[in-house]
């Protein structure tokens, strides 16, 4: 069965104040993928990721989930759009004023009809999964960054969403946790068919886990490469590709 | 660098003007950035002085130098190129040429502003308007979304996040309530102290009480309770979630499906609606015992004091006032809210926000005031 395309984005076009971050970027995502997309600094990874997840409104294009554009989903449908990813923040975004129960729980009284208890299990079972069992009871600012990076992937994944997007997951990570964090993605992945949308500079992670690879370039905004990462790292004749897969240092780029 | 050691002398620059209107330069000891400031205005002052045709470096008894020594080098040949000078380079080492080579920077020209002044008078007048047009237009949308988000909740009760409004009540309110109370006291207080000394040519000392009890329950008791709430708990509500924004949780709100306006706002507002009745009630009562002091001081018994004030004011009064201290403790909480929400990035427009909302809290409570002194005028209460 040819797998189906869950995310499209559509000749995406971002500007802001008269500079171009992205140009006519199209891709599609499909349904069980990991998808990654990386790129220099400042390329425009985490906009793109902004536009996907509705939280921008592209200057042209469409993003597609399926089948809904999340830009134009209002009420109800946005709402169930929403249900259907989870989203991680580079930063976190810990509800500082909640402990990690409560940032899980959050989601869930927003969406199920679960009674509190059960409510607070399913938060637990989520915060073990990540490695943080026992720590439900902590506020975010008890704990360390790598700890942070950990509870909001579970709280982006509490309701077993079919998407999750990631931005730098790993960042930050010592290698250990790191692997064990893409150790989970894949798990995940291959278990529950989830889709992930990564934005990564972590080139170990990238081909430990990704299926797929769009690489943005600052200069123009738009896509310079995609494909599976051992194929571009070997077969890419595009300069900025090669400096990227094989780690080449360059003041030039 | 290899010849680093302590005892490298400090740094020095000497000068010899040569035929030709050439100019030789002479680096000694260490250039670094203990030095480099005295060097680089020495340096400043000899080209600007000299004006040399010819600048000659040289460098050979140089023993150290640093990023900002490498920086003087091609500072001085930068000014040379753009005086269309030549610049001459001797005995430089080559892990120095190297640090050179790493810093040099394109001249990147710097982009000036080359609209006339005027223009850009007119320019600043139109961006100014349109962001009061924009701002205008940002706080009728918010008054749509609050306004509908509190309808949702009034129809259901449940999805008001209790715990979170309590705990805001306790922060606007109860923690309020010294500062309420003092500030109330001290107006009753001096506003009758003002009153008693007019009125005492005329012996109508004892119509102070009515002066300070309709002047309290009509109009100062909400007015001031307002101002410190706006002051206190708008300025907190506006940096909280401005820190929010900051921290990318409004966004993790929005993609979570719980509207921050009604996630956030909505129990603001709800607490800042419970509690500010109550503050002004206290405000007014402790302003009533601040002017009952002065009567007291005056002579007149309290029984006096208390039935004039109890034939002064009327439950309309009363009831007026509440409706003031309501709609004022709407507004605040609201454009608190709305200021933290339209924070943008860094820590500096959290401070940006939290004043925002303070002066606009100000001008909405005086507006509003306004417009409830019309009100009741053509009401007739």
């Amino acid at each position: 069965m040819e797998p189906k395309e869950i995310i499209k984005v559509e000749n995406l076009t971002a500007v802001y104040d008269q500079t171009v971050v992205l140009e006519n970027v199209s891709f599609n995502v499909l349904k069980g993928q990991v998808f990654v997309i990386v790129g220099g600094s400042g390329c425009g990874k985490s906009t793109l990721l902004k536009h996907m997840i509705g939280l921008y409104k592209p200057s042209a294009g469409r993003v597609i989930i399926e089948g809904v554009d999340i830009a134009a989903a209002e009420g109800r449908d946005r709402r169930e759009l929403l249900r259907k990813f989870g989203v991680m923040y580079q930063s976190g975004a810990l509800f500082g004023s909640m402990s990690l129960r409560e940032n899980l729980r959050l989601v869930l009284e927003e969406f199920t009809l679960l009674p509190g208890e059960a409510m607070d299990f399913i938060a637990d079972t989520k915060l073990k999964m990540v490695g943080l069992e026992g720590c439900g009871d902590l506020s975010p600012s008890e704990l360390s960054g790598g700890m942070i990076k950990r509870a909001a992937i579970a709280r982006a994944m509490v309701l077993d969403s079919d998407i999750l997007f990631l931005d730098e997951p790993s960042a930050g990570l010592d290698p250990i946790t790191a692997a064990g964090l893409d150790q989970l993605i894949l798990h995940l992945a291959q278990t529950l068919n989830t889709t992930f949308v990564i934005v990564t500079h972590e080139l170990a992670s990238i081909f430990a886990i990704a299926d797929d690879v769009v690489m943005l370039d600052k200069s123009t905004g738009t896509i310079v490469a995609r494909g599976r990462p051992a194929e571009l790292r070997d077969s890419s004749d595009n300069r900025l590709v090669q400096r990227f897969f094989n780690r080449e240092c360059s003041t030039e780029a | 660098m290899s010849n680093v050691s302590k005892q490298d002398a400090p740094g020095r620059m000497r000068s010899q003007s040569q035929s030709g209107g050439d100019l030789r330069v002479i680096l000694e000891g260490r250039i670094d950035s203990h030095q480099i400031g005295r060097l680089w205005r020495q340096a400043e002052k000899l080209i600007r002085k000299k004006q040399p045709e010819c600048l000659i470096v040289d460098a050979s008894k140089m023993e150290y130098c640093d990023g900002t020594g490498a920086g003087l080098l091609l500072w001085m040949r930068n000014q040379q190129n753009a005086r269309n000078g030549r610049f001459i380079i001797e005995g430089l080492r080559d892990e120095v040429t190297r640090l050179m080579e790493m810093l040099d920077t394109k001249q990147a020209d710097r982009v000036k502003d080359r609209n006339h002044p005027a223009r850009r008078v007119a320019e600043n007048v139109g961006q100014a308007t349109v962001g009061l047009w924009q701002d205008l237009c940002s706080q009728i949308v918010f008054v749509g979304e609050l306004t509908s988000a509190l309808f949702y909740v009034l129809l259901r009760p449940k999805k008001i996040r209790w715990r979170e409004t309590l705990l805001v009540a306790e922060q606007t309110g109860a923690n309020a309530f010294g500062i309420v109370a003092l500030i109330g006291f001290l107006l009753g207080l001096i506003l009758a102290y003002q009153s008693v000394y007019s009125l005492k040519d005329f012996g109508a000392e004892i119509y102070v009480a009515d002066l300070v009890a309709l002047g309290l329950l009509r109009e100062l008791g909400p007015l001031i309770t307002a101002i410190i709430l706006a002051g206190r708990s708008g300025s907190a509500f506006a940096a909280e979630l401005g820190t929010m924004k900051v921290n990318e949780e409004i966004d993790a709100l929005a993609t979570m499906g719980l509207e921050p306006v009604r996630f956030l706002a909505v129990s603001r507002v709800v607490a800042a609606v419970i509690v500010m009745p109550m503050l002004v009630l206290f405000a007014e009562l402790f302003g009533l015992v601040g002017a009952g002091i002065v009567m007291l001081s005056r002579g007149f018994p309290l029984v006096t004091y208390i039935t004039q004030v109890q034939q002064a004011v009327t439950i309309t009064d009363f009831a007026g006032g509440m409706a003031k201290a309501i709609v004022f403790g709407i507004l605040v909480a609201a454009i608190g809210c709305l200021r933290g929400l339209q924070t943008g990035p860094g820590a500096r427009s959290v401070g940006i926000s939290a004043t925002r909302a303070v002066v606009s809290g100000l001008v909405l409570i005086v507006l509003a005031d306004g417009v409830f002194a019309v009100i009741y005028n053509i009401l007739e209460i």
